[in-house]
């Protein structure tokens, strides 16, 4: 399971990296693997205003449909739009095609997220009860 | 190789035709003005009544029904379509109504589907039937909008919430869901049961109702339904009642007298009329009588001997569906009712019973069953004993089609992992039962000393598996071959 | 009459396997109290003899279109049915089979449901179509709703009252989910009132529904309709009649997003209003957003072409309290009817059939003409139209008696609707009764 130091995590299996007022989000390593082969995005909406914990797109596979809950609360300023097209680049490596970019609001919502330790501990108990 | 009907078109080969017009024949296009008319010409195959025959009984080759053989698919209920019902729904005094034909004219239809109302009723212990729902999943949104509306009527507006259980089919919650509720679930016990603490813990008078399946979709029967009842009914809510697994229990016992306020039955499961490839089934509902106004419309009522429909029911929730149901799939299910009688239906259900314990008792050991007790109609069992060979349950479904069988259901209920839903229904034979299980037993066999063979299956179908991602990726849905 | 094929001695066998001796100690697990007493009240069951005689006796007694010339349409159509096609939807393989969940012990189904599709948008003109609904007015609704979710947060669908009655009955009943308000905008002359739809039609509008032809007969003018619409970025959403797409402009020459209607006419029997076929197109964008099952072709892992249902994660099974339907079976038979019949009538014989619907319309409204009755609307008409009369029921009952089963009742008019199997020699029986004192 690859779970990256230099970003922050929520329950719901997604990421953030934040850089000064901005935030890259995407999906874990544990919410590909556990999609399988991801064949389309709902990406979120450009411009739309979000706050932390709102299901702002969803991930599809053949056998699943996972929402994707805003990590953090603001502006989605830029979307992944190879993601379109290519939705497997989820697969390939999830951290380094991020889903959204987010102009974050308030960054407070940032303290109430998993770091890598917290959320490698998480997603082993959640490996227990499968 | 299997060539698509378009690409069989030889362009004039058709030969259909009508009765020539003989009085004069009206100049079709100026009455309707150009900027009304289509301008393309409608793509459609233009084959011999010959070659279309041949294409679509090519076509059934690559098919399998439960006349083909074994279909032992867990809560689907795939028991024989005997052949009497679809003569009687053929009848041309039957199949060639119009549904607004005056009544007077249509008194043996009308006989027929009210006596189908009360016939049901009598089933599943209820008060009134509505016969409009066109499929189980379209009888699960009536019903729960009929406990909408009963609570919106009693000027209840806080009830906001439908709870269904963690093993509820995917239907359950996807109603709710559609008529506006938000989804609670409740835990299922180590018994595979509803958990009665969690229950008691989650419901509210918040909470319109539950939505239960009894037996339930590991093929147990809920025993503390009684206290379940209370818990919801103390607290306002209504209980509904999943239909899709009756046949473990008809003629036992009744939903109505379980404690359930609107039931859902499927004519497709239960009631023999055939899956026709995915549909189409009929799903009706009943109701106790507190909530008889809110059926949809109409019911047919009767006075003395006379038939008739009842529109003048200001509380009903509307239509679901155009005109009565799907009637064709109606008049099946009541030849069969008819056909089996009480006692008959009553046998039904034991020996669906019977035979799913019988499986069971021989396949334990090979294979894993989580809850191996006394079951209904159907059980789980999983591929846990496989899991070390790296087979999966659905490595084993698909080397069972090399055996010649429709795979059971698999992954479902979701609560189980690795799930294989076995429930071969009363209408097959010992014999079958044994020839399955030896085949299930030598497929465990293959997994423990070839388990290649088991992970690539199957290798005598007329195709392997298929590329389901590409397929989800790059949707290809139409011949674009024009 | 007993489907159980074991007799009894194996019964016993089977019970000794598992150490039981009675088929009640299999259902020992439901207590006493609440295990029937008694059989169920229902009569003794009974052999296939005895079933012949009393379906046969129910239906006797019913009047059928088989024998009595039926002018009713307002949705159900009495249309030929080919003598090949009843006899192919008898293959038991296609029938008792299941959903193709299953592709490869499927393949035959999956290919006739990817051909459905392709007939199916071919008619409507659109991009994608799904393996079909339940009705055409279940099918409407789930269109309206399909145009409130994707519109993140309209809930306004506006609809003229000139569509068939029971449609907006099926709307309100979806609308109790609180996710759509139904805006019903009174129609003028038989037709939608085009100024009074483009005034409803603003920024909160995720919808609007043309019939066409509409509950009426009346072929509708959308064009005005789809310009304001898509204006204010809502979906057009048309209910049409199949067997009129082969000469009426299509839903995608229109400019609809979405196309719905009733199947029924292309080859399914009348049967008291169902089994029938709700079919369902829409344009590319919304291929992910559609309801129902979906065919798609693709490889297997020989790389030969094959079939499967594809795009699932819409559906119920896998969004669960997510799924925008909860639809489940659908009408799989009846779509493989519909193909069937597309494929036995043909290009030619479905722009035959059409066109002599139409003619024949044509020709009962001169013979109606003849005897003093007139259109009730001024408006063109497909193959069916209103035709003014102060009585309706009674001439319905005058109709009957001389063995003609006539038309839809409207407060002051007979609603009548003109199939290819009617004859002129009918339709002036019909007009002889009708203009008769």
């Amino acid at each position: 399971m690859n779970i990256p130091g230099d970003l922050l995590y929520t329950k719901d299996h997604d990421w953030i990296r934040v850089e000064g007022t901005k935030g890259h989000i995407g999906i874990s390593d544990f919410a590909q693997a556990h999609l399988g082969d991801i064949v389309f995005v709902e990406l979120p909406e450009l411009d739309a205003q979000v706050e932390q914990g709102q299901a702002i797109g969803v991930i599809e596979s053949v056998k699943a449909a996972a929402t994707m809950f805003c990590p953090a609360g603001g502006t989605i300023v830029a979307v992944n739009e190879e993601l379109e097209e290519s939705p497997e680049l989820l697969n390939e490596d999830c951290y380094a095609n991020w889903i959204a970019v987010v102009e974050l609001g308030d960054q407070t919502d940032l303290e109430k997220l998993m770091d890598p330790a917290a959320y490698t501990e998480y997603c082993r108990q959640a490996e227990a009860e499968e | 190789m299997n060539k698509l009907i378009f690409e069989k078109t030889i362009s004039g080969s058709n030969a259909f035709s009508l009765p020539d017009f003989t009085s004069g024949q009206p100049d079709w296009e100026t009455a309707i003005p150009a900027h009304l008319r289509r301008k393309d010409q409608p793509l459609l195959p233009d084959v011999s009544e010959v070659e279309a025959v041949r294409h679509f009984t090519e076509l059934s080759t690559r098919a399998y029904g439960v006349d083909s053989g074994f279909y032992p698919l867990g809560s689907c209920t795939m028991k024989y379509n005997p052949k009497i019902n679809e003569w009687a729904a053929r009848l041309p005094g039957l199949a060639g109504l119009h549904p607004f034909q005056p009544e007077e004219t249509m008194q043996g239809a009308l006989q027929l589907y009210y006596e189908m109302q009360e016939m049901l009723a009598e089933i599943t212990g209820m008060d009134s039937f509505t016969l409009q729902p066109a499929a189980g999943a379209h009888g699960e949104m009536a019903g729960v909008m009929i406990i909408k509306a009963y609570h919106q009527h009693r000027q209840d507006h806080k009830r906001t919430r439908m709870m269904v259980p963690d093993s509820a089919h995917g239907t359950n919650p996807a109603t709710a869901n559609v008529v506006g509720f938000d989804v609670i679930e409740v835990k299922s016990n180590s018994r595979g049961l509803v958990d009665l603490e969690d229950l008691r813990a989650k419901m509210s008078p918040e909470v319109a109702g539950l939505m239960l399946t009894n037996p339930n979709t590991l093929g147990l029967f809920e025993e503390d339904i009684k206290e379940i009842a209370d818990i919801v009914h103390d607290q306002g809510g209504l209980l509904y009642y999943d239909g899709a697994n009756l046949n473990g229990i008809m003629g036992v016992t009744r939903p109505g007298d379980m404690g359930f306020d609107v039931v859902h039955v499927n004519l497709h499961k239960t009631f023999s009329t055939p899956h026709g490839g995915g549909g189409p089934g009929a799903g009706p509902v009943g109701v106790k009588a507190p909530l008889a106004d809110f059926l949809p419309v109409p019911v047919v009522a009767r006075q003395g001997e006379t038939y008739r429909f009842d529109y003048q029911r200001p509380l009903s929730i509307g239509k679901v569906k155009n005109y009565y149901g799907n009637f064709g799939v109606i008049v099946k299910a009541y030849t069969y009712i008819k056909a089996l009688g009480g006692s008959g239906l009553k046998e039904a259900c034991q020996h669906a019973v019977l035979n799913a314990n019988y499986l069971r008792h021989k396949l334990r050991g090979t294979y894993h069953i989580p809850q191996d007790r006394l079951c209904k109609h159907e059980f789980v069992a999983t591929s846990r004993n496989q899991t070390p060979q790296g087979v999966t349950t659905l490595d084993i479904a698909k080397r069972l089609i090399d055996y010649g069988y429709h795979p059971p259901t698999v992954y479902f209920p979701l609560i189980v992992h690795e799930a294989i839903m076995i429930e071969p229904t009363e209408t097959e034979s010992k014999q079958r039962l044994d020839d399955f299980t030896a085949a299930m037993q030598a497929i465990a066999q293959e997994a423990q000393d070839n388990p290649d063979l088991v992970i690539h299956a199957p290798h005598d179908a007329v195709i392997k598996r298929v590329d389901e991602v590409t397929a989800a990726r790059k949707p290809v849905l139409k011949w674009e071959g024009r | 009459m007993k489907y159980t094929p074991n007799p009894n001695p194996v019964v016993d066998e089977m019970l000794q396997t598992m150490g039981l001796s009675s088929l009640s100690q299999l259902f020992s697990d439901i207590k006493p109290e609440l295990q029937l007493d008694r059989e169920l009240n229902i009569p003794g069951g009974c052999g296939e003899m005895e079933l012949r005689s009393h379906l046969k006796e129910l239906a006797a007694r019913n009047r059928n279109t088989e024998d009595f010339p039926c002018f009713l349409g307002a949705g159900a159509y009495d249309h030929y049915i080919p003598a090949a096609l009843e006899q192919l939807l008898l293959r038991s393989e296609f029938y008792t089979a299941y959903t193709p969940y299953q592709p490869e012990i499927s393949q035959g189904i999956l290919q006739s449901i990817f051909e459905y599709q392709t007939m199916i948008c071919s008619l409507t003109g659109l991009d994608v179509s799904n393996a079909s609904l339940y009705d055409g007015g279940s099918a409407l609704a789930e269109a309206c709703s399909l145009a409130c979710v994707n519109s993140k947060g309209r809930r306004k669908v506006v609809i003229p009252d000139t569509v068939h009655p029971e449609y907006l009955q099926i709307l309100k009943a979806y609308s109790l989910s609180g996710h759509m308000d139904i805006v019903v905008v009174p129609g003028r002359g038989g037709a939608a009132d085009i100024e009074a739809m483009l005034a409803a039609i603003d920024d909160q509008t995720a919808g609007v529904v043309i019939q066409q032809p509409n509950f009426f007969g009346i072929i509708e003018d959308a064009a005005s309709i789809e310009q304001a619409v898509h204006a204010h970025k809502g979906l057009l959403i048309m209910a049409v009649e199949p067997i009129s797409l082969a000469v009426l402009k299509s839903p995608g020459e229109w400019g609809a997003d979405i196309a719905v209607g009733e199947g029924q006419p292309l080859g399914l029997s009348l049967s008291m209003g169902g089994p029938y076929l709700g079919f369902m197109a829409a344009r590319k964008a919304l291929m992910r957003k559609i309801p129902g099952r979906i065919v798609g072709q693709t490889t297997d892992l020989d790389g030969k072409t094959a079939y499967v249902l594809t795009l699932q994660a819409r559906e119920q099974h896998i969004r669960r309290e997510l799924a925008a339907s909860n639809i489940c079976s659908n009408q799989a038979l009846c779509a493989l009817a519909a193909s069937m019949y597309l494929t036995f009538v043909g290009p030619r014989g479905l722009k035959d059939v059409a066109v002599r619907c139409h003619q024949l319309a044509l020709y009962a409204r001169q013979a109606l003409e003849k005897v003093g009755l007139h259109l009730k609307f001024e408006q063109p008409f497909f193959n069916e139209f209103a035709v003014s009369i102060s009585n309706p029921s009674v001439a319905n009952r005058r109709l009957l008696e001389n063995g003609i089963i006539g038309g839809y009742e409207l407060e002051d008019a007979l609603l009548l609707a003109f199939t290819e199997k009617r004859t002129t020699a009918e339709i002036d029986r019909l007009a002889a009764v009708l203009g008769g004192k």
